[in-house]
């Protein structure tokens, strides 16, 4: 299916394929486009403190609901709070919120998926079966079950969504670990006597870095979406904290006398999710020869 | 064996696993579960009273099994909130989140058939583009947003649409699809988003096929070719994923029955988690979980019935 959804199949018409053409290379568009709103989102997220032009959680009853303007370029909210303020250090829970639950899911995931694969056997049903049972479950049903155990908050959410994405690295870890343990290297490293966790570590893990890489890319757009979504329903990122999916929150009670409120964030949202899913397109391009368009 | 119950005997693993872990996930709350659900300020008599209706006071594993025979038996408790069994809640919401599902699935469906094939016939070409580009956004496009925006320019704009609330089936179709159609649009836009490009991936790999070399070579129409043979093979691998959305769909339901006020499973849910009412976020999940569980056994069933080449030997 992933294969599929590809859209490297280079045919135009029904048809029949014209004559191979001179290799051309394309430039990988959607690696250029995605590095550059992600790294726009994570400077700006870094550089905050310094970008903000107030602070975000001053409220100031003089300035409540401001359209744009010259002294609040994006408005302000119910609270006389600076939208633009809100967004960028939004952008600090999304970034912080995305890598955290990648690296627990990542970190969890391919574990077990080496393990299981690797060592194949009763292990591997008994993990398999688990992972499938959770896999069973919408992520975001999955993601609001572990908040309604935990509480709201933003550390849970952030374990949250990082749990949902066990179950992702976990198969792609363990497909490539099965692929990987009959291969050359890893006989061979068997034989001159090297240890399981060596095999998996050393030989094993290096071999499929480059499909997980494109899986934690993926991934994080996945877990920026899943935290504004548990913070829209209340349930991540709690006030005065400002995130993304709170801010819409917050939006929903003055709609349709402070639009603008509702507008920014959710531009704030898509353009992290796209850069995020540009960068894992463009990244399975130059990874993966075998999907690279015009070569 | 038949295949459904050899099917079924598969999917059980599955179903086990995900009442296991609803189970376990709301007995691991940090705290005194019965304080959680009661509050800080409960009477000693209540917290009492539902220690032992919930049999707090005895072992998990014991409280697991009774659940599971309760579960099975279609008894999910009842709500502290709603004084009701949460069984009757959930039935009593279930059309509504279906009908989202159902509506998004065909405004999902809808868009990305004809634009994935168009595409596809053209590939590369810059209404080809246009429509990847399309489907990027689309993809990135958060649905709760979507919903929000739709609300802001189309429900404030035409009084066609409801700003809030549902009408049941019951009370004319007409008014069933005038609440259905923007929280439908909203949840299906970024599924018909996906469901795009698996239309036009696979369509145009089935014209690189040789069936379609030697129709062209009989001299049939390219549109033809297209609508007969191409689009019947083509869809094969949609149909299937198109039914597996459903099931995801019902996920996606929860957001957007909280933009658009709908008295839907998902809004019973989260109500339940504001108000730490677990019996019913148990209930709800679980009903939620089980469907999409069965409705994946519901579409393998079907790949099999629509393409004979299929087996499960």
């Amino acid at each position: 299916m992933a294969l599929l959804e590809r859209e490297g199949w280079p045919t135009s018409s029904l048809a029949p394929p014209a004559p191979a053409r001179a290799p051309r290379r394309r430039a990988n568009l959607p690696l250029l486009v995605g590095a550059a709103l992600v790294a726009c989102i994570a400077v700006s997220a870094a550089l905050a403190p310094w970008l903000a032009p107030r602070d975000p959680t001053a409220i100031d009853p003089a300035a409540r609901l401001l359209p744009p303007g010259p002294g609040h370029p994006l408005g302000t909210d119910r609270l006389g709070r600076d939208v633009l303020s809100r967004i960028l250090y939004g952008g600090r829970v999304a970034v912080v919120v995305g890598a955290v639950a990648v690296a627990i899911g990542a970190g969890a995931g391919v574990t077990l998926g080496l393990v299981s694969g690797y060592r194949a056997g009763w292990l591997d049903a008994l993990l398999m079966r688990a992972i499938d049972g959770l896999m069973a479950f919408p992520a975001l049903l999955l993601a609001i079950l572990v908040v309604a155990s935990l509480g709201p908050g933003h550390v849970q959410a952030m374990t949250a969504i990082g749990i949902v994405l066990i179950p992702v690295f976990a198969r792609l870890a363990r497909a490539q670990a099965l692929a990987a343990r009959a291969q050359e290297f890893v006989l061979a490293a068997r034989a001159v006597g090297a240890r399981d966790l060596r095999i998996i570590a050393v030989h094993i893990l290096p071999n499929i870095a480059g499909p997980l890489l494109i899986q934690a890319t993926v991934a994080f757009s996945g877990a920026v979406l899943a935290e504004a979504s548990l913070s829209y329903l209340g349930l991540g990122t709690q006030p005065p904290t400002p995130s993304w999916g709170g801010m819409l929150q917050e939006a929903r009670d003055v709609l349709f006398v402070g639009a603008w409120m509702a507008v920014w964030p959710g531009l704030a949202i898509a353009a992290a999710v796209l850069g995020w899913n540009l960068l894992g397109d463009g990244l399975r391009d130059l990874l993966d020869p075998r999907l690279r368009r015009g070569v | 064996m038949p295949l459904v119950a050899r099917r079924l005997l598969a999917v059980a693993p599955t179903v086990l696993v995900v009442a296991t872990v609803t189970f376990l996930a709301l007995q691991v709350i940090p705290g005194d579960i019965a304080q959680v659900m009661l509050g800080v300020d409960a009477r000693p008599e209540d917290l009492a009273r539902l220690r032992r209706e919930f049999g707090l006071d005895r072992p998990l594993v014991l409280r697991y099994l009774e659940w599971l025979g309760h579960l099975a038996r279609g008894d999910l408790g009842t709500s502290i909130t709603y004084r009701e069994p949460v069984a009757r809640l959930i039935v009593a919401r279930m059309p509504v989140t279906l009908s989202v599902a159902l509506g998004a699935m065909v405004v999902a469906v809808g868009v990305a058939l004809p634009l994935g094939v168009i595409a596809a016939r053209r590939a590369w070409s810059p209404g080809d583009l246009a429509v990847l580009a399309g489907s990027q956004l689309g993809l990135a496009i958060p649905t709760f947003w979507l919903g929000i925006l739709l609300l802001l320019g189309l429900a404030a704009a035409v009084p066609l649409f409801p700003l809030q609330g549902y009408a049941a089936f019951s009370a004319g179709p007409a008014e069933w699809l005038r609440h259905l159609t923007l929280p439908a649009v909203a949840l299906g836009t970024e599924r018909a988003a996906a469901l795009v490009r698996l239309v036009r991936g696979s369509v145009l790999e089935e014209m690189t096929r040789d069936y379609v070399r030697t129709a062209r070579g009989k001299g049939l129409a390219a549109a033809v070719v297209l609508r007969r043979h191409v689009l019947r093979n083509a869809l094969i691998p949609v149909l299937t994923v198109a039914g597996l959305q459903l099931g995801y769909l019902m996920g996606g339901t929860i957001v957007i029955e909280q933009v658009f006020g709908l008295p839907g499973l998902g809004r019973l849910l989260l109500q339940g988690i504001y108000a730490r009412d677990l019996v019913v976020v148990q209930g709800a999940v679980i009903t939620i979980a089980l469907t999409f569980a069965l409705l994946n056994l519901a579409i393998d069933l079907l790949y099999t019935a629509v393409d004979p080449r299929i087996t499960y030997d």
